[in-house]
C-alpha cells in the first residue's frame, strides 16, 4: 500500500493548489480525482477549469467582442458589414483553452512530484482512503494511505425537481456551455452570478433571453445601490429579469420546453427552445463514504469544519464548495494553502470576510466585505462614497461608463468595510479594496494613494475622495 | 502502551550531547513525527521526534542536561490520546463568539479571536468595542490594536504575540517591527529559558490555556508550534524590563553561544592559527556552463528527475583539477602529508541553525544528476536538522558558494584537516575584453584559500586555471583533460 503524507481529494482550484502547496512544503502528497474534460478524457481541474469559471468566462469574452462589433463599433467610428457568428468555431476555441489549463495542471503535478490518482475517492477512516478507477476498463481498486487527508470534492448544480435536467432541453450550467447553435428562446431559472453570466453570453448572441428568479430582489446579496443599477442595466440590455417568479412546473416536447410559473399571484407560462436550470449548487460529498467514515456534516450536506477547515475527523481537513462559505475557486484555493501551511506547522489564516465576490456580467459586479444594509442591521455607522464611471475619462474613452464604485468605511474611525463595484473590469478593480482592507486601511489611506492616470482606478481614487466629501470630478 | 524516546545513536567519536529545550511538556498530546526536541553535540543538532501518536507522560531528562548515546529521556502513552484529544474540546465553545465579533469590524485578524477566548482582561478594549466607538479623531494609539497586515498577523500568531506588545514604528505595525522584535525577544528570550530550565511551571497554565483556546481539533498541526515560544510573551516581557526595555534600539544582548556556534568558533580560530592561509583569485566566464545548462534544463530534468545546477559542474571540475594537483586534496599530519585518492567533496550548506558542510562521497565516480541529488538531499536534511554525523565528516576539499548570498568576493576559511577551499561567488555581468572587443559576460570570481605549508602558489594557482578551463569549456569535464 502506497502511503503519502497528505491525500488531497479532489483536483479542483481548492484540491489542486492544496497538493501542490503540500508538495512544495515536502509533504508526500497524491491527489485523487476523477474529473474528466468534454470529449470524456481524464482532466484535473475540477469544476472550475472543466465546466465553471474558464470556459464560461471564454464564452463571455467571445460573445462580448461579437456584441461589441455588431452593437458598439460604429460608435467608435467602425462600420463592420456582415458579421457573423460561428458558434462551433467559439465552442471549440473554449475548449482548447480548457485543454491547454487541465493539462498544465498535471504539468504542475509532475514538477512538484504530487502523484495523480485517478478514480472516485472513499474514505477509509481517518487514514485510509480507498481509489477506484474510472474509465472504460475497470481497473482494481486500491487503497492508499495518509497522515493527513484533505477533501476538496466542491460542489454539483443543485437540482431543481420541477426541471429536471435532460441534457437537450433542460440543461445545467455545464450543458450551457455546449450549445451547439443560439437558441432562438432561452430560459433561466435563477437570477445568480451562474444564471446572470449564462443568460447574458447567449443574449449577446442573439437570443431573446428570460431569467426567472423566485426571490423579490435582484441579486440578495448585493449592495442594494449596486443592485438596482445593475439591473437596469441587464434589462436595458435585453434580458427579460422576471422577480419572485416561483417556477411550477416544466414540459418538454420535441420542439420546445413549456416553463408554467407564479408572479405575483398570477400563473403564467412561457415557452423556450432550451432552458438552463442554475438555482445554486450543492456540496458534493457522494460516494465519498463520509457517514461511514464518521464525518459531521452540516444539514445542507456540507461537510463541518472550523475556521481551521479541519472536520470533526483528526487529521482530516476540508475546504472549498464542499464546506461553508462562499463557493468560490479563490476561497477554495486559500484554505488549501491555509491548510497545508498548517500542517507544516504555520499559523496561516483566512478571512472569510474579505473574499472579494464578482459576476461577470457587462458591465462586471465585484464587491467585498460587508453592504451598506448589513452594516445598517448590525448599528455601525458608516460613511459611503460613491463615484460614477460616467465621471471617469478613461471610462468615457473606452465607451464604457456605466455603473459605479462604492466605498463604505466606518463613520469613527474610517477603516474600509465594504467595496462595491458596478463597472468595466470591476474584477480587476476589486483587488485594491481586497488588499486595502486586508491591511485594515481605511478610505483615506485609498485617498492618499496615487493612482495612474487616466485609469479606471482612478475611480477608485475618486469614492475614497468622496467617502470624505472631496471627491475632485463630481 | 508507554514508548520509550530515546538519544539518536550518535557517531562513535562523539561520546555525549546536550539537550536543548523541550517543545513539549508532560501532559501534552502529541503527533507522530512532531519534534519533541533538539538535541546539540559539538558537531550536530539533531531533533527528536515523537515515534507515534500519544501523550508525553513523563520527561526523565531536562533541557541542558548532559546525555549520553541512546539514553531514555522520554516516555509517551499512545492509549492516553484519546482522553487527551477530547478535553480541549471544552475550549471549542467559546470559538464562534469570537469570530461573530471579527465580523462587525469587516476585519478578523484570527489571532486576536483565539486570545479572545481565553479568559484575559484584555478582551474589553477588543473587535467588539471597536465598531462602537465614539467617532472622536485620534485615538489615543496605546490603548487601541496598531493596524496590521495579513503577513504581520500570521508571525503574530506563529509567536504567540499580541500585536500590542510589539512596539510599532508608525501606526502600523509593520512585518518589520514584528521580526526586529522577535529577534531581540529571540536572544533575551532563550537567556531566560536557559537559566531555568524546567521551564516555569507558573507558565503551565498560560501555555495550557493558549492551546486550548486555540480549538482542540486542530492539534495535529498545531503541536509543531514551539512550546517555548508560545511562553515567550509573558513571562519573558517582565524580565526584558530592566534591560532591554521596550525600546528596541540602545540595548545590549548578551547571549550564550550555542554549543554548535561555540564549536564552530573554535575550530575557525585553529584553522586560522593551525595552518598558513593564503587566498588566490581567478575569474570565470559562466557563459558556456549558462549556455550548456540552458540547452539541456529540461532533457536533463525529465531524464534525472532532478534540476540541473551549477554545484555538479564546480564539483566535476573540481574533482578534475584536484586530480591534476593531488597536493590540492591532500591534508597535513604532523611532518606527514597525505595524500588522498578518494575525491570527498564538502559541501558548505546553509542551515538554519548554522553553516553545516555535509560530504559527497566519492563523487568523482558520481554522474552530474547523481550530485545534483545529493546536494538536493544534502539541503533538504540540513533544513530539517537530520544530516547525521556520518554525513557531516570527512571530506578531503570543501566548496563554498558564497554567491547564493550576493557575495562578489572573499576568502574562505580552510576546514582542517584539509588544505584547501574553493569559494564560488555570484554571477555578474561584467564587461570583459575577448578578441580585443569589449563585451559583457556572466562573469564569478573564484577564490582558493589553501595551506602554503603544503601547496605552493604555483599550485594553488594552476589547480583554479584548471577549474576555469574547465568551466569555460564544459567538453572537458567530458574528455577528462
Amino acid at each position: 500500500m502506497n502511503s503519502y503524507d497528505v491525500v488531497v481529494i479532489g483536483a479542483g482550484p481548492g484540491g489542486y493548489i492544496s497538493a501542490i502547496r503540500c508538495a512544495q512544503l515536502g509533504f508526500s502528497t497524491a491527489c485523487v480525482d476523477n474529473g474528466v474534460s468534454v470529449d470524456n478524457k481524464p482532466a484535473l481541474g475540477g469544476t472550475c477549469l472543466n465546466t465553471g469559471c474558464i470556459p464560461s468566462k471564454a464564452l463571455l469574452d467571445s460573445s462580448h467582442h461579437y456584441a461589441f462589433i455588431s452593437k458598439q463599433a460604429a460608435d467608435h467610428g467602425i462600420n463592420v458589414s456582415g458579421v457573423k457568428l460561428d458558434v462551433h468555431k467559439m465552442i471549440t476555441r473554449k475548449n482548447r483553452i480548457v485543454q491547454k489549463l487541465t493539462r498544465g495542471i498535471a504539468g504542475l503535478f509532475k514538477k512538484n512530484k504530487v502523484d495523480w490518482l485517478q478514480g472516485r475517492a472513499t474514505l477509509q477512516g481517518n487514514d485510509k482512503v480507498q481509489v477506484t478507477p474510472a474509465g472504460k476498463e475497470p481497473a482494481e481498486e486500491y487503497t492508499v494511505s495518509a497522515r493527513h487527508i484533505i477533501i476538496a470534492t466542491g460542489s454539483v448544480p443543485a437540482r431543481f425537481p420541477v426541471a429536471a435536467v435532460d441534457r437537450n432541453r433542460i440543461v445545467d450550467s455545464t450543458g450551457a456551455l455546449m450549445f451547439k447553435e443560439v437558441p432562438k428562446r432561452l430560459g433561466v431559472i435563477g437570477a445568480g452570478v451562474i444564471g446572470l453570466e449564462l443568460g447574458s453570453v447567449w443574449s449577446r448572441m442573439g437570443s431573446k433571453v428570460t431569467i426567472l428568479e423566485a426571490l423579490d430582489d435582484f441579486l440578495a446579496p448585493v449592495d442594494r445601490q449596486i443592485a438596482a443599477a445593475a439591473e437596469k442595466l441587464l434589462t436595458a440590455q435585453g434580458l427579460d429579469i422576471r422577480l419572485g417568479a416561483r417556477v411550477t412546473g416544466t414540459g418538454v416536447n420535441s420542439r420546445e420546453v413549456g416553463v408554467s410559473f407564479e408572479q405575483g399571484g398570477d400563473k403564467q407560462q412561457l415557452n423556450f427552445d432550451k432552458l438552463i436550470v442554475a438555482v445554486g449548487r450543492s456540496p458534493n460529498v457522494d460516494g465519498l463514504g463520509a457517514e461511514d467514515a464518521g464525518l459531521d456534516l452540516n444539514q445542507n450536506g456540507s461537510i463541518k469544519v472550523d475556521e481551521h477547515c479541519a472536520t470533526n475527523l483528526p487529521n482530516v481537513y476540508a475546504i472549498g464548495d464542499v464546506v461553508r462559505g462562499p463557493m468560490l475557486a479563490h476561497k477554495a484555493a486559500e484554505e488549501g494553502v491555509m491548510v497545508a501551511e498548517r500542517l507544516a506547522g504555520q499559523k496561516s489564516e483566512i478571512n472569510l470576510d474579505l473574499v472579494p465576490w464578482v459576476i461577470y456580467t457587462w458591465p462586471e459586479i465585484a464587491w467585498v466585505g460587508k453592504t451598506e444594509s448589513e452594516l445598517e442591521e448590525a448599528g455601525v455607522s458608516c460613511r459611503s462614497g460613491v463615484f460614477p464611471f460616467a465621471a471617469s475619462g478613461r471610462a468615457l474613452a473606452s465607451g464604457d461608463s456605466d455603473g459605479m464604485i462604492k466605498i463604505l468605511s466606518d463613520a469613527g474611525t474610517d477603516r474600509i468595510l465594504g467595496v462595491h463595484i458596478l463597472g468595466p473590469n470591476a474584477s480587476e478593480l476589486i483587488a485594491e479594496a481586497v488588499l486595502a482592507m486586508e491591511f485594515d486601511g481605511s478610505s483615506e489611506d485609498i485617498a492618499r494613494t496615487i493612482h495612474a492616470h487616466p485609469t479606471l482606478a482612478e475611480a477608485m481614487h475618486e469614492a475614497a475622495l468622496a467617502s470624505d466629501k472631496r471627491a475632485l470630478h463630481i | 502502551m508507554l514508548i520509550e524516546v530515546r538519544v539518536p545513536v550518535l557517531a562513535e567519536s562523539v561520546a555525549e550531547a546536550t539537550l536543548m529545550d523541550w517543545h513539549k511538556q508532560p501532559g501534552d498530546p502529541v503527533k507522530f513525527g512532531d519534534a519533541l526536541i533538539d538535541v546539540e553535540t559539538d558537531k550536530v543538532t539533531l531533533e527528536v521526534v515523537a515515534p507515534e501518536d500519544g501523550t508525553l507522560v513523563s520527561i526523565l531528562k531536562n533541557g541542558g542536561e548532559d546525555v549520553e548515546s541512546d539514553e531514555l529521556i522520554a516516555q509517551i502513552d499512545t492509549e492516553a490520546q484519546a482522553s487527551v484529544t477530547a478535553a480541549p474540546d471544552t475550549g471549542k465553545a467559546d470559538v464562534p463568539e469570537p469570530e461573530a465579533a471579527v465580523d462587525d469590524t469587516g476585519s478578523g485578524p484570527a489571532p486576536q479571536a483565539e486570545t479572545d477566548a481565553a479568559p484575559e482582561a484584555e478582551s474589553e478594549s477588543e473587535p467588539e468595542a471597536e465598531p462602537a466607538v465614539e467617532p472622536d479623531e485620534q485615538p489615543p494609539p496605546a490603548q487601541q490594536t496598531p493596524k496590521s497586515s495579513p503577513a504581520v498577523r500570521k508571525l503574530l500568531a506563529e509567536h504567540g504575540l499580541e500585536a500590542r506588545e510589539v512596539p510599532a514604528s508608525g501606526t502600523r505595525l509593520t512585518k518589520k517591527d514584528v521580526l526586529d522584535y522577535l529577534s531581540s525577544l529571540e536572544d533575551g528570550g532563550k537567556d531566560a529559558q536557559r537559566a531555568k530550565p524546567a521551564a516555569g511551571t507558573a507558565d503551565d497554565g498560560e501555555t495550557g490555556r493558549t492551546e486550548q483556546a486555540d480549538g482542540g481539533r486542530a492539534q495535529a498541526p498545531e503541536t509543531r508550534a514551539r512550546k517555548t515560544e508560545q511562553q515567550a510573551p509573558a513571562p519573558a516581557g517582565e524580565k526584558r524590563k530592566p534591560g532591554a526595555g521596550k525600546s528596541p534600539e540602545g540595548a545590549d544582548n548578551r547571549v550564550p553561544m550555542s554549543r554548535l556556534r561555540r564549536r564552530a568558533a573554535q575550530r575557525l580560530l585553529a584553522a586560522q592559527h593551525e595552518n598558513a592561509i593564503l587566498t588566490t583569485f581567478n575569474e570565470v566566464n559562466m557563459k558556456p556552463v549558462m549556455d550548456l545548462r540552458n540547452r539541456y534544463k529540461e532533457s536533463f530534468e525529465k531524464t534525472h528527475d532532478i534540476k540541473l545546477g551549477f554545484m555538479s559542474f564546480f564539483t566535476k571540475a573540481a574533482v578534475e583539477a584536484l586530480k591534476k594537483f593531488p597536493v590540492v586534496n591532500a591534508s597535513v599530519d604532523g611532518d606527514d602529508i597525505i595524500y588522498h585518492n578518494y575525491y570527498d567533496i564538502g559541501i558548505a550548506v546553509s542551515s538554519p541553525r548554522g553553516l553545516v558542510v555535509p560530504v559527497i562521497r566519492a563523487a568523482d565516480k558520481l554522474s552530474f544528476a547523481e550530485i545534483e541529488k545529493t546536494i538536493s538531499a544534502y539541503g533538504q536534511k540540513a533544513r530539517d536538522a537530520k544530516l547525521t554525523l556520518e554525513e557531516l565528516t570527512g571530506g578531503t576539499f570543501t566548496i563554498t558558494n558564497g554567491g547564493v548570498f550576493g557575495s562578489l568576493l572573499s576568502t574562505p576559511i580552510l576546514n582542517p584537516p584539509q588544505s584547501a577551499i574553493l569559494g564560488m561567488h555570484k554571477i555578474e555581468d561584467r564587461p570583459v575584453a575577448e578578441n580585443g572587443e569589449v563585451v559583457i559576460r556572466p562573469m564569478m570570481y573564484l577564490a582558493l584559500s589553501y595551506d602554503h605549508r603544503i601547496i605552493d602558489g604555483r599550485e594553488a594557482v594552476s589547480f583554479l586555471v584548471a577549474l576555469r578551463e574547465a568551466l569555460e569549456d564544459p567538453s572537458r569535464l567530458l574528455l577528462q583533460i
